[in-house]
């Protein structure tokens, strides 16, 4: 009965919130919020990823496919942007699926490297053919979300409240899709996958198959956030999405924890937090790859199952049954 | 187009040489403890900054600046053991984050003491072997071939002919059953980690009055040392010097034929091709991964 009440009070008033959210933040503040909550969707997605087993370092690089592709239907086809957005992640799916069958013949380390090779040679494409991918400079002037009106709220893209609007709507289906996914028997099957691959393949699982389920809907979201980033900074190019950024979202998703739905998107709030809040507002902006490299080795060393497992302390700690929500959430 | 191809040849044996002590490192590394490190191409940018800060800012002999890029980045290599790699023993996923932070971590403190813009190093040498009116090789370039043939021979002697060189082998091919033999496994990573860490900052140091010196070149360092690691089998140090000379050939025709961006993609799609039929490489046999 308390958790029913807290669902029907609770979800209102984080919807609220997040709506009055920017009003309190000024201008440079209120753009990194929406790159925040294009984040989240990217660190979500990579976290349905992981839940099969394998880490993939060629995430950023399938988020800046959707990117590309969304950038030239809409520039080169005329296609509308909401639309082309669509068709920009069913293409980042779609190349997942291309690079699944050389990629899910490896495991482990194997994947983990091999994913990274195929991300450089996405990357290395687009820096080398000007015609249509526009080289190393990438492509530049992509067309902004047309403008519309609701009656009670007039959409102006220019504006960061209004784009942040839009990217809270769809990334807050996006994760709705995501925690369905993850419950339903499909991702019971990806945890089992995960966990007893032999006992699932011997319980007639096709692990493989799943493996490539979990990379492609993995990837079909990343392009959908990587669509989003495009039309809102209305410019591509290959380094923004090379390594560096991919560093950084494995370490949004290992300082978060990769155990609980909500843990990488902890680990993007906190780390962007700490990022905007601290570095920038005390000059320190330049050693942010400093400061995220020694984050990333703390917590692998001494907070191996990230924030979410201190939240799931505290919640233990406020009631007792919290222990064995969290057990369940272990398994 | 004799000339050319001959030309071709001599870059690809001094490609050849630097990318093997760079593999050479990679693999042993991997072979005695388990990780992949993925600082190895930053190891590799502090070496060449050594001989930045010491040769071309301070003015002391070359020789002597690389001699103190293999050494202090050995020690690197040993700090990175202490306090990365050996509390995450057992977590081998864990060692390559790890490495992935670390790596961010070198290439920021360059940033900052060097900034990113590209560094000039004076050459060493003007001379230049001259075979033909076409087919020159720069002496600085042949230091780094011999470089490589000495101390590719002395690792071999090494591995081969001394206890410690036993005790290494043993301890990469099964940790477990040499630690019963009384091998110190912290011993034996000790060594790898500061002999693999020291060949990346020789290789870093020599070849830093040759190419452009700056806090990012470690990337594309690391990458064709995976793929050489990769198609000569993780783990297999024989591998790791064959496949190293045949991708600097495919990499310097392709490079002098086509251009650099292609010869990128295609030595990367070469190691796909070895990673789909052949996991384990050419010469790779136990699988620890």
């Amino acid at each position: 009965m308390r958790n029913r009440a807290l669902h029907i009070i609770g979800w209102p008033a984080l919807a609220a919130a997040l709506i009055a959210l920017p009003y309190g933040l000024s201008f440079s503040q209120q753009e990194v919020l929406v790159f925040l909550t294009i984040n989240v969707l990217l660190v979500a997605s990579y976290r349905l990823l992981t839940l099969t087993g394998e880490w993939s370092l060629g995430h950023v690089v399938i988020m800046g496919v959707g990117a590309y592709a969304s950038a030239l239907y809409t520039k080169e086809l005329g296609i509308y942007v909401p639309i082309s957005m669509i068709l920009g992640a069913c293409t980042a799916a779609l190349v997942a699926m291309l690079l699944s069958f050389p990629l899910f013949r490896m495991k482990g380390f194997y994947f983990l490297i091999g994913s990274f090779a195929a991300g450089e040679i996405i990357r290395l494409l687009w820096k080398r053919f000007r015609d249509p991918f526009g080289g190393p400079k990438g492509i530049k002037k992509i067309d902004p979300m047309p403008d519309f009106d609701i009656g009670i709220y007039s959409f102006d893209f220019f504006e960061p409240i209004s784009y942040y609007y839009l990217a809270l709507v769809v990334v807050g289906i996006c994760l709705w899709i995501m925690w369905r996914i993850e419950r339903s028997p499909v991702g019971l099957t990806f945890h089992a996958v995960h966990w007893q691959d032999k006992l699932a393949e011997a319980a007639g699982v096709n692990v493989r198959a799943y493996r490539t389920l979990a990379f492609v809907i993995a990837s079909g979201f990343a392009g959908l956030s990587g669509a989003l980033l495009a039309h809102y900074i209305g410019t591509v190019n290959p380094n923004s999405f090379d390594i560096e950024m991919m560093v950084f979202v494995l370490t949004w998703a290992i300082v978060g924890g990769t155990a609980t739905f909500y843990g990488p998107i902890i680990g993007a709030i906190v780390l962007t937090i700490l990022n905007e809040v601290v570095l920038r507002e005390m000059g320190f902006e330049q050693m942010r790859p400093l400061i995220y490299g020694l984050l990333l080795i703390c917590s692998v060393l001494f907070l191996p199952k990230g924030l979410e497992s201190v939240v799931q302390k505290v919640l233990a700690r406020r009631n007792g049954s919290g222990a064995a929500a969290a057990g369940e959430e272990q398994a | 187009m004799v000339e050319l191809l001959a030309q071709t040849g001599l870059n690809a044996i001094y490609a050849a040489s630097y990318m093997s002590l760079v593999a050479v490192g990679l693999v042993l590394i991997f072979g005695v403890m388990g990780v992949i490190n993925f600082a190895h191409g930053e190891l590799f940018m502090l070496g060449a900054y050594t001989v930045v800060a010491l040769y071309a800012d301070f003015q002391l002999p070359f020789l002597f600046a690389v001699a103190v890029g293999l050494v202090f980045v050995g020690v690197v290599g040993l700090g990175m053991e202490r306090a990365l790699f050996r509390p995450l023993r057992d977590n081998p996923l864990g060692g390559l984050v790890a490495s992935i932070g670390f790596l961010m971590i070198l290439q920021a403190l360059a940033v900052m003491g060097f900034g990113v813009r590209m560094e000039h190093v004076p050459p060493v040498t003007q001379e230049v072997i001259v075979f033909s009116e076409k087919v020159r090789l720069a002496v600085p370039r042949l230091f780094v071939i011999v470089a490589a043939v000495v101390l590719l021979t002395a690792l071999w002697a090494f591995l081969k002919k001394t206890r410690f060189g036993w005790a290494l082998r043993a301890s990469a091919q099964d940790p477990e059953a040499a630690a019963l033999q009384g091998i110190s496994i912290n011993q034996t990573s000790r060594i790898a980690m500061f002999i693999g860490a020291g060949l990346a900052g020789i290789a870093g140091a020599l070849t830093a009055p040759l190419v452009s010196v700056n806090p990012y070149m470690g990337h594309s360092v690391i990458v064709s040392a995976f793929i050489v690691i990769i198609v000569g089998g993780i783990g297999s140090l024989e591998g790791a010097v064959v496949a190293a000379v045949a991708y600097a050939f495919v990499h310097t025709i392709v490079t002098t034929f086509w251009d650099g961006v292609i010869a990128d993609i295609v030595g990367l799609s070469l190691m796909l091709v070895v990673l789909i039929v052949k996991p384990t490489g050419l010469f790779g046999t136990a699988d620890r991964a």
